[in-house]
C-alpha cells in the first residue's frame, strides 16, 4: 500500500488534470468544427458574406447581414429595457427592501432565469404577442406619428410578432442575470463609504448614484455584458416571436431574424452543401461575437474581484 | 431650501421608480406562471401522463416524450457529472493558483453562457455526421456539454468552501492527497456538489435548442438512445406552433409540467445552499 500510494496519487492528479484540459479542448473543438463546417461558404463568399442581404437557397446566394442586423437590434432593445430595470431591482433589493424580504425577492427574480426559454417563446407567441398587437402597438403607432425617427421605427401593421416583441422578451430573460450581478457588486461596497456620504447629508438616491455606482461601475459593466452575451445567443424564445423573415426592416414592428433563430428554423431543412455551410458560418459568427462579449464581461468582473479586499 | 426640496423630490421619485421596477420584474413571473396554470392545468391529467403523442387532430398524451426527456437527462448527467466534478477538483485542489487553472476557469465561465444552439450544432458535426443519423446519444452529448460547465463551477466553489484545516488534519494523519480529497474534502462538500448537480438537471430539462439537430423527435414509444427520441421541449416546440387545438393544449400541459419541475429543483437547490450558509 505504502509503495503504491504515490502512484495512485499521481494517477488521480493526472486524471483530474485531463478532465480540466477537456474543457479547454471543448472550446477549441467547437471553433475548429464550426470553421471546418463553414469552409465551403467562407471560400465562396469571403468577406462579402458579412455585408450581403441575400438569402436565397434556390440560387444559392447567401449573406449574413439580415440575421446579424436582427441579432444586434433585438439585443439592443433588450439592453435598453433590461439595464435600467435591473438597476432599479438591484437598488431596491440592496438599499430599500426590509431584510426579511431580500432573499425571497432575490430568489423570485432569479427564478425568471430558471424558466426554460421555450416557455418564454410559447408564452410570447400565444399570449404576449396578441396582447401587444391589441393594446400596445396601435397606441405606440398612433402616438409617434409625425415624430421624425420614432415614426419610422414604429410603423407597420400591429402583428404582435417581430423584432420589438423579441427584444422585450429577451429583456425579461436577461434581467435576472444583470440584476443579480448588480446586486452582488452593490453589496461589496464598503459600508464606510456609504455611511460617510449619508453623514454628509446625502439622500439614498445620491448615495447610490454618486458613491455606489461609480465604485462598482466595472462590475456593473461586466453584468451588462453578461446579459448581452445571453441575449445574443438566445434561441427558442426568439424563434417563436420574431417571425423569421430574412430581410432588413427599419420598423421594429416588422418580422426579422436573428442568427440563432435562423439556425433553429432552417438547419434541419437545409439541403445542399452551400446552404448548410452558410448556416454553420452564421453559427461561427455568433460564437465569435458571444465569446468576445462574454470574455469582456469576465475580464471586467475579474478586475472588480481584484480590487475587493483592498478596502476603501 | 429650494435646492433641498429638489433633492428630496429627486430622491423620492427615483426610489419610487425603483419599487416599480421590482414590481415590473415580478409581474412577468406571475403572468407567465398564471398563464401556464390557466391553460395547462386543464389538460394535466392521467391521460396526458399515460398516453403516446397523438397524430394531428386526435387526443393523446406525452408519455413517450416524458420518458425520452428522463432518459436524455439521465444520460447527459451520467456523461457530464463525472467530467465536471473531476475538472472542478483539479481547479480547486491541484491547480489552485496556477496559470493553467485560471485559463480553464475563464474558458469554463464562457462555456457556461455560450449559446446552447451552437453546442447542438457542434455535436451535430462531430457525432450525428459521423454516425450518419440523429440519435438520443447525440442529444445526451449536447446536453452534457451544458452540464459540464455548471458542475465544474459549483464543484470548484464548494470545494473552496471546505476549510484547509481539514485537509491539513488529513495530511497530518499520513493520508495521501487523493485520499484526502475523496474521503475528506468530497464528504465535507457533498451537499454543495449535489446542489450543483441539481441545478444542472434543472438547466437541461427545459433545453430545446441543443436537441433540435441531435435527438430530433419521435412520435412513437422508444427507449433506444441510438435512434431519434422524443423529448418534452421538442414536443412543446412542435405542438405549440401547430394549428391543432389538442396539440396546443398538450403543449401547455407539458410546459406547465416542465416549468413546475424546473422551479421546484431550483427552489430545493437554493434552500439547500441557504441551510449550509447558516
Amino acid at each position: 500500500m505504502n509503495v503504491r500510494a504515490p502512484a495512485i496519487d499521481s494517477a488521480f492528479r493526472q486524471a483530474t488534470r485531463a478532465f480540466a484540459l477537456l474543457v479547454l479542448l471543448l472550446i477549441a473543438g467547437i471553433f475548429a468544427s464550426l470553421v471546418a463546417g463553414s469552409w465551403p461558404a467562407i471560400g465562396k463568399f469571403g468577406w462579402g458574406f458579412l455585408f450581403s442581404e441575400a438569402w436565397n437557397p434556390v440560387t444559392e446566394e447567401f449573406g449574413a447581414l439580415a440575421p446579424i442586423y436582427g441579432t444586434l437590434v433585438t439585443s439592443l432593445i433588450a439592453l435598453l429595457i433590461a439595464v435600467p430595470v435591473s438597476f432599479g431591482i438591484a437598488l431596491f433589493i440592496t438599499e430599500l427592501a426590509p431584510v426579511w424580504i431580500k432573499r425571497p425577492l432575490g430568489i423570485a427574480v432569479e427564478l425568471l432565469a430558471a424558466i426554460p426559454s421555450i416557455i418564454y417563446g410559447m408564452w410570447g407567441l400565444l399570449v404576449f404577442a396578441p396582447f401587444l398587437s391589441r393594446h400596445i402597438q396601435p397606441w405606440i403607432t398612433a402616438h409617434v406619428q409625425g415624430v421624425p425617427v420614432l415614426e419610422t421605427l414604429f410603423t407597420g401593421p400591429p402583428m404582435g410578432i417581430g423584432m420589438f416583441t423579441a427584444g422585450i422578451i429577451l429583456a425579461v430573460m436577461i434581467v435576472p442575470f444583470i440584476a443579480s450581478v448588480m446586486r452582488d457588486v452593490f453589496e461589496v461596497v464598503p459600508p464606510v463609504l456609504k455611511e460617510s456620504a449619508y453623514a454628509m447629508g446625502s439622500t439614498t438616491w445620491e448615495v447610490v448614484w454618486n458613491v455606489v455606482l461609480p465604485y462598482t461601475k466595472v462590475g456593473v459593466t461586466g453584468g451588462v455584458m453578461l446579459g448581452l452575451g445571453r441575449a445574443l445567443g438566445e434561441t427558442m424564445a426568439v424563434t417563436f416571436v420574431i417571425g423569421n423573415a430574412h430581410r432588413l426592416s427599419a420598423s421594429l414592428f416588422m418580422p426579422g431574424n436573428t442568427i440563432a433563430s435562423a439556425l433553429a428554423n432552417e438547419f434541419t431543412e437545409a439541403d445542399g452543401e452551400l446552404y448548410t455551410a452558410s448556416l454553420i458560418e452564421l453559427a461561427l459568427l455568433l460564437f465569435f461575437i458571444t465569446v468576445i462579449v462574454l470574455a469582456i464581461a469576465k475580464l471586467f468582473l475579474l478586475r472588480l474581484k481584484g480590487r475587493e479586499g483592498k478596502g476603501t | 431650501m429650494k435646492r433641498y426640496t429638489r433633492r428630496r423630490l429627486v430622491n423620492a421619485i427615483n426610489l419610487t421608480v425603483s419599487c416599480l421596477t421590482m414590481v415590473f420584474g415580478l409581474i412577468w413571473l406571475v403572468w407567465i406562471l398564471f398563464t401556464l396554470a390557466d391553460k395547462g392545468l386543464a389538460r394535466l391529467d392521467w391521460a396526458m401522463l399515460s398516453q403516446m403523442t397523438p397524430p394531428p387532430g386526435e387526443t393523446g398524451g406525452v408519455l413517450n416524450a416524458i420518458v425520452g426527456s428522463l432518459l436524455l437527462t439521465l444520460a447527459a448527467m451520467a456523461i457530464g457529472t463525472p467530467v465536471g466534478i473531476m475538472a472542478g477538483t483539479y481547479l480547486a485542489e491541484y491547480g489552485r493558483g496556477s496559470r493553467l487553472a485560471s485559463v480553464i476557469r475563464f474558458v469554463n465561465d464562457i462555456l457556461l453562457s455560450a449559446p446552447s444552439i451552437i453546442l447542438g450544432l457542434f455535436i451535430y458535426e462531430v457525432v450525428v455526421m459521423q454516425m450518419g443519423h440523429f440519435s438520443g446519444w447525440a442529444g445526451a452529448c449536447a446536453l452534457a456539454l451544458i452540464v459540464i460547465p455548471v458542475v465544474v463551477r459549483t464543484t470548484e466553489n464548494m470545494l473552496n468552501l471546505v476549510p484547509d484545516t481539514l485537509r491539513e488534519a488529513s495530511a497530518a494523519l499520513g493520508a495521501p492527497q487523493w485520499l484526502t480529497i475523496t474521503k475528506v474534502v468530497y464528504r465535507a462538500a457533498r451537499a454543495g456538489i449535489l446542489t450543483g448537480v441539481m441545478l444542472a438537471v434543472a438547466r437541461i430539462s427545459g433545453e430545446t435548442a441543443p436537441l433540435l439537430f441531435t435527438s430530433l423527435n419521435n412520435q412513437f414509444w422508444s427507449t433506444d438512445l441510438s435512434h431519434p427520441i422524443a423529448s418534452l421541449p421538442i414536443i412543446i416546440f412542435q405542438f405549440a406552433m401547430s394549428p391543432y387545438n389538442d396539440w396546443q393544449q398538450l403543449a401547455w400541459a407539458a410546459a406547465l409540467l416542465i416549468t413546475l419541475s424546473v422551479l421546484a429543483l431550483n427552489i430545493i437547490a437554493r434552500a439547500a445552499v441557504a441551510r449550509r450558509g447558516n
